[in-house]
C-alpha cells in the first residue's frame, strides 16, 4: 500500500517508442526482427551499440535461441540480461523490470524487445508446443487454438454478466476506427458493427472479427535514467507504479476476473491517482472479452459492469474513453510477443508527443495492462503501468 | 437428441478412400496415468496422498501442498457444463476434416475443471457425467456424456470417433467352429453388425451348433483356417477390403506344462493356431485396416484378441498354453503400435478359464461363452483396450498390481 512497501520508480524515464512496421507474414527470422528494432533504438537514441548494457527480450519464435543468444547475435555486451517468455505480460514485466536495474545502477541503458516473425505454418508449430498443459489437455480437443480457449470465457462471460456480442463488437468497431489513423496497423478497411456481428463464426462466439491476426513485427524502447535522457534530449515517461500478478485465482472454475484484481488498489495508492486521473487506457486485447474484464478489474467499473461501461463510452481516441488508440492487436496485428509491447509502446508515443497516428486530446496519464500465457484454460500472467508525462 | 445412424450406402468404388489421420499423440509421461485408466474404461485423477486436492491436467507436485506423492486414482465422474463452444475452424488436418467439433468446459463434483469433448447431448448448464477415451491416436482424452442416457446416444459422431461400435460394421471372427466364436457371431449379430463374416476351417465337416450358427442373422460362413497361410490370404483378398473389426476366436487349449507335456507336438500346435494365427491374420488383414481407418461411419475400427489371463502369469498346470498367450499378448503390443497410424485399436480381453470342455478340471468361477462375447461387444462399443472378463481374471489383475512375485507362487503351488 501506500505505507512504502513499494518504493517509486523515482528517477527513471521510458524513451524511444519503436515499432517496426509488421507484415503479415516474414521470410526473415526473428532475430533478423529483433535486429531492426534495436537498431532503430540506438539509432533514435544517439547511442552506439556498446552503449547498451542491458538487454531483456521477448520471443515465441527466437527459437532455439533466449536472450543471450541474441547478445553474440547482435554484438552486444550487456552487463544485465533478462529473457521474459510471457507473452502479453511481456511489455510491461520487462518494464518494470528494467526500471529497476537502471534505478539501482545496475544497467545504464536498457532495450527492451519483443519481436517474432511469422513464417507460413509457423503459428501451427508453436500451438503444438505451447505448454506442456496444453499438448496434454487442450490441443487434442478439437485444436481450435486459443480461438476455443476464449470462446470458452466469451461464453461464460456472457452467460454470466448479460454482455452481447455488440459489446464486444463496439471495442472492435472503435479499435478499426482508430487503427484507420495508424500507418503500420494491418487493417486498413472501416469496420462495421453490421459486418461485426455477421462475420463467419470461428468458435462461437467468437467471430472473425474476434480474432488477431497473427503477422511478423517487432516493438521497443529504452530505459535509462532521467538525466541521461536529458542530456541525450530524448522524450521520456515517467513511471507512477506497476502492478504483476501470476496465476491468480486458480480456484476459480472458469476465468472471469485476472490478476489485476489482486492489487489494483495498490497499483493507485502508489501512483497517487484514481481511474479518473487515467486519460486513456491500453489493454491487452487479445480477445474483447479480455479487454472488457482488464476495464473491470482496473477499476474503471465494477466487476460484471463492463457491458454497461462500455455502452455509456465512446472508445476511439477522441472519445470519452479512448482505448487501444492505435487500433490494438484486433487492428494492427499480433506479432506474437511483440503484441505484448504493442499498447505500451503506443502510450509511449502518445505520452511524449511522438503519435504516428490518432492523438488522444491533452493525454498526460495512460494506464496499460498486460494480459498472457493460457497454457491451460485461463491466462496466467497479468500485470499493468500508469504511465505519465515526463513533466508532470 | 441424436440422430441415428444411417446404415452407410455401398462405396463407391471410384472414390478416394479418405486417408486416415491423427490428432496430436504428443503427451507427457505423466498424462499417460490416463491413457492407462483409458484403457480399461476408468476416470481417474490425480489425487494427492498427503492434503487430498484432486487435480488436472497431470501434475509431477500437489498445488496445494506441493507434495510429489499424487498417484492417479478412480474419482467420481459427475460435473456440470459450465460453458461450450463450436469450434468451425482448426490449424490441425484432422480436426480440420471433422468440423464442426464441440468442446466444453466442465466443473468436476471432485474440484478441477477439465476441457473436453462433448457429447452432442451434453447441453450448456447442466449435468455431465466424465469418461475418459483412447482417441483415434491412441491417447486418453475426456469427453462429457449427458448424466443420463439419451436416445441413440451411441450413434453420435463424436462418440463414435472415440469407439468402436459394431453397429454398421463388417465383422470378421476368425472360427466359428468352437463356442467362444459362436456366441460371438450371435453378439455381434444382436448389436447390429451390418455383417458378421464366420471363419470355418474345412467347411465340409459338420461341427457341433453349426444349424444355430447358419441361422442367425446377417452371419455369413467363409472358408477360413488360420494355420494355412493361403487360406487366409485367400480371403483377405476376397472380403479384406471390406472387414472394419477382427475378432481371433481361434483356440487350442490343452493342460500340461513345460515338462510334465513330454515332446514339441502340441506346442507346435498351439503356436500355429494361436501365435502364427495371429501373424497370419495381422500380416493379410493388418494393412487393409490400417488403410481404412477414416473411411466413414464404417470404417476400419479394431483388431481383437482374445487371450487367456495367463498370456500375464503363467499357470503351470496349463504351462506350454500360458506361454503361447503369453507370446500372442507381446505379439499384440507390436501390432497396436502398427496399426495406430491408421487409427485402429487392438482390443485385448482377459478371460479366466471358460465354461468349455478344455477346461474341464479346472473349479468354477467359469466364463461362458456368451459372457465373454458380450463383454468383447461391450468393449467395442465403449472403445476399450484392455478388459479383464471373470472373476478369476480380474482377481489375477488386481494380485498382479500388488505383488506379482506373489502371483507366481501361488499359481505354481
Amino acid at each position: 500500500m501506500a505505507d512504502g512497501f513499494r518504493k517509486s520508480y523515482d528517477g527513471v524515464a521510458v524513451a524511444v517508442p519503436v515499432t517496426v512496421p509488421y507484415r503479415r507474414y516474414s521470410i526473415n527470422s526473428a532475430h533478423w526482427w529483433i535486429g531492426r528494432a534495436v537498431h532503430e533504438v540506438v539509432t533514435r537514441a544517439g547511442l552506439t551499440p556498446s552503449d547498451i548494457d542491458g538487454l531483456s527480450l521477448s520471443s515465441f519464435t527466437v527459437g532455439p535461441d533466449t536472450a543471450i543468444g541474441l547478445t553474440q547475435h547482435l554484438g552486444l555486451s550487456p552487463r544485465w540480461l533478462d529473457h521474459i517468455p510471457l507473452g502479453g505480460a511481456s511489455g510491461v514485466v520487462a518494464l518494470r523490470r528494467a526500471a529497476r536495474a537502471v534505478q539501482c545502477g545496475d544497467a545504464d541503458f536498457i532495450v527492451c524487445v519483443a519481436a517474432d516473425t511469422n513464417h507460413v505454418d509457423s503459428f501451427r508449430n508453436m500451438l503444438t508446443t505451447f505448454s506442456r498443459f496444453a499438448q496434454d489437455a487442450v490441443y487434442p480437443y478439437g485444436s481450435g487454438g486459443p480461438n476455443a480457449g476464449f470462446a470458452l470465457i466469451t461464453r461464460h462471460y456472457m452467460n454470466r454478466y448479460g454482455a452481447t456480442r455488440e459489446d464486444f463488437g463496439k471495442i472492435c468497431v472503435a479499435q478499426r476506427a482508430n487503427s484507420l489513423h495508424f500507418p503500420f496497423a494491418l487493417m486498413k478497411k472501416p469496420l462495421s458493427l453490421e459486418e461485426y456481428l455477421s462475420a463467419r463464426p470461428i468458435s462461437d462466439p467468437i467471430h472473425l472479427y474476434d480474432c488477431v491476426m497473427p503477422c511478423a513485427g517487432a516493438e521497443a524502447f529504452l530505459v535509462c535514467r532521467e538525466d541521461a535522457a536529458r542530456s541525450l534530449d530524448l522524450a521520456a515517461v515517467h513511471i507512477l507504479g506497476t502492478i504483476e500478478r501470476h496465476n491468480a485465482f486458480p480456484d476459480d472454475p472458469i476465468q472471469f476476473r485476472g490478476g489485476w484484481a489482486m492489487d489494483i488498489d495498490e497499483l493507485y495508492a502508489v501512483a497517487g491517482i484514481t481511474p479518473e486521473d487515467v486519460d486513456f487506457l491500453q489493454t491487452y486485447d487479445d480477445y474483447p472479452v479480455i479487454c472488457m474484464m482488464q476495464i473491470e478489474d482496473l477499476g474503471f467499473c465494477r466487476k460484471g459492469e463492463g457491458a454497461e461501461f462500455i455502452r455509456a463510452h465512446t472508445l476511439t481516441a477522441d472519445g470519452s474513453f479512448p482505448h487501444n488508440v492505435s487500433g490494438g492487436q484486433l487492428s494492427v496485428g499480433q506479432a506474437g510477443a511483440a503484441g505484448g509491447y504493442l499498447g505500451l509502446v503506443e502510450a509511449l508515443r502518445q505520452l511524449t508527443g511522438a503519435t504516428l497516428g490518432a492523438k488522444v486530446p491533452e493525454a498526460r496519464v495512460g494506464l496499460v495492462s498486460g494480459f498472457g500465457m493460457i497454457t491451460y484454460d485461463r491466462g496466467l500472467a497479468s500485470g499493468a503501468v500508469l504511465l505519465a508525462e515526463a513533466d508532470r | 437428441m441424436t440422430e441415428p445412424l444411417k446404415r452407410p450406402k455401398r462405396k463407391d468404388p471410384l472414390k478416394k478412400t479418405r486417408e486416415p489421420l491423427l490428432p496430436l499423440k504428443t503427451r507427457s509421461r505423466t498424462a499417460l496415468g490416463l491413457t492407462a485408466a483409458a484403457a480399461e474404461g476408468r476416470f481417474a485423477l490425480q489425487v494427492c496422498a498427503n492434503c487430498g486436492k484432486v487435480m488436472y491436467p497431470p501434475r509431477d507436485a500437489c498445488p496445494r501442498c506441493l507434495s510429489p506423492r499424487i498417484p492417479f486414482q478412480d474419482v467420481a465422474n459427475g460435473g456440470a457444463l459450465l460453458a461450450e463452444t463450436t469450434i468451425r475452424t482448426s490449424i490441425d488436418v484432422y480436426f480440420r476434416e471433422r468440423m464442426p467439433w464441440r468442446v466444453g468446459v466442465v466443473k468436476l463434483d471432485c474440484g478441477p475443471s477439465i476441457v473436453t469433448h462433448l457429447h452432442g447431448d451434453a447441453r450448456e448448464g447442466e449435468r455431465v457425467k466424465m469418461e475418459f477415451k483412447l482417441d483415434r491416436s491412441g491417447q486418453a482424452v475426456a469427453i462429457a456424456l449427458p448424466e443420463k442416457d439419451t436416445p441413440n446416444m451411441a450413434d453420435d459422431p463424436e462418440w463414435r470417433e472415440l469407439t468402436c461400435n459394431p453397429k454398421f460394421r463388417r465383422i470378421l471372427v476368425t472360427d466359428g467352429r468352437n463356442a467362444v466364436g459362436q456366441a460371438m457371431a450371435k453378439a455381434l449379430s444382436d448389436a447390429q453388425a451390418s455383417i458378421v463374416f464366420v471363419g470355418i476351417a474345412d467347411p465340409w465337416k459338420p461341427f457341433p451348433g453349426e444349424e444355430a450358427l447358419r441361422k442367425i442373422g446377417r452371419v455369413e460362413i467363409v472358408p477360413l483356417d488360420v494355420t494355412d497361410s493361403v487360406s487366409v490370404d485367400d480371403i483377405a483378398g476376397e472380403i479384406g477390403g471390406r472387414v472394419d473389426i477382427v475378432i481371433n476366436t481361434a483356440e487350442h487349449v490343452r493342460a500340461g506344462g513345460i515338462v510334465e507335456r513330454k515332446g514339441l507336438t502340441v506346442a507346435r500346435e498351439e503356436m500355429d493356431i494361436r501365435y502364427f494365427g495371429l501373424m497370419r491374420l495381422a500380416q493379410a488383414f493388418g494393412p487393409m485396416l490400417r488403410a481404412r481407418g477414416a473411411d466413414g461411419v464404417n470404417s476400419a475400427a479394431a483388431f481383437v484378441n482374445l487371450l487367456s489371463i495367463h498370456a500375464l502369469m503363467n499357470l503351470p498346470a496349463y504351462g506350454a498354453f500360458s506361454a503361447t498367450e503369453a507370446a500372442c499378448l507381446s505379439a499384440s503390443q507390436s501390432l497396436r503400435a502398427e496399426l495406430r497410424p491408421g487409427g485402429v485399436k487392438v482390443v485385448n480381453m482377459f478371460f479366466g478359464p471358460l465354461e468349455t470342455e478344455w477346461y474341464q478340471t479346472m473349479p468354477p468361477p467359469k466364463v461362458t461363452p456368451a459372457a465373454l462375447a458380450n463383454a468383447t461387444v461391450d468393449a467395442l462399443r465403449r472403445g476399450l483396450e484392455d478388459v479383464f472378463v471373470g472373476d478369476i481374471a480380474e482377481d489375477i489383475r488386481a494380485r498382479l498390481a500388488v505383488n506379482p512375485k506373489a502371483v507366481e507362487r501361488e499359481l505354481g503351488s
